[in-house]
């Protein structure tokens, strides 16, 4: 299956794209693509604890299920609105 | 109302969009780009976001309120890209019967746009650095738990 992941503000700039599909087998869960991942970025691990993913625009955990077709991101800490 | 947009944010917006007879308060609130960050002077801001997941995570903000305070009309606008000093960053107003649930839903809603909707600060100082805005600490809100972190 095809699943679409997105890259945000550091995680963009860390992997240089903003998106790309990644094929996966059936069956596959959201840790699966992390682990795709620390192939290209073996430090990716260290930032497991302040960030996210999100699977169809809702929060996720690393043991969500993907399906054929799922958007996927890549969230860091986010920050919106101002420290007021 | 809950939109992300590249345009200038015109405040009477959120205000028009949450005006209801029986609201007797509209509480408003505007994040503007201030010129330092903990003294350190700043040039510009650059926001970004996901939009679609942004505009759902507001909405879901706005179903909160209602269920902690029984208000029905919340608006909120996030600006992305690049921002001056002095430009506003975000919108929120909230209509209420009376202004003591009304402040107290808008203070809400800004701690939650803060925790929970994907939106991104970069700061450009004027001496040349850089860096994207890690939160404050008690803003960090765990969904995700990973193997092996607490």
């Amino acid at each position: 299956m095809k699943v679409k992941v997105k890259y945000f503000a550091v995680c963009r700039e860390m992997f240089d794209r903003d998106e790309e599909e990644m094929e996966l087998p059936a069956g596959a869960v959201l840790m699966d693509i992390l682990k795709r991942l620390e192939e290209e970025w073996p430090e990716i691990p260290e930032y497991y604890e302040v960030m996210q993913m999100s699977v169809n625009w809702e929060y996720a955990t690393e043991q969500t299920e993907l399906s054929d077709g799922d958007e996927v991101a890549l969230i860091p800490p986010v920050t919106g609105g101002e420290d007021v | 109302m809950f939109k992300i947009t590249n345009e200038v944010i015109t405040p009477d917006e959120v205000i028009h969009a949450v005006k209801a007879e029986h609201a007797g308060a509209i509480v408003p609130f505007l994040g503007i780009v201030r010129n330092n960050t903990g003294g350190r002077k700043v040039s510009y801001l650059e926001y970004e976001a996901y939009p679609p997941m942004a505009e759902k995570k507001m909405a879901e903000i706005a179903h909160e309120i209602y269920e902690k305070w029984g208000l029905d009309q919340v608006a909120m606008i996030h600006r992305v890209g690049r921002l001056k000093i002095g430009e506003v960053s975000v919108a929120v107003a909230v209509a209420a019967p009376h202004r003591k649930d009304g402040f107290e839903a808008c203070k809400y809603a800004m701690d939650r746009l803060k925790q929970i909707v994907p939106i991104w600060k970069r700061e450009v100082w004027e001496d040349g650095g850089e860096e994207w805005v890690k939160p404050d600490p008690v803003y960090f809100n765990r969904n995700l738990q990973l193997e092996g972190k607490p």
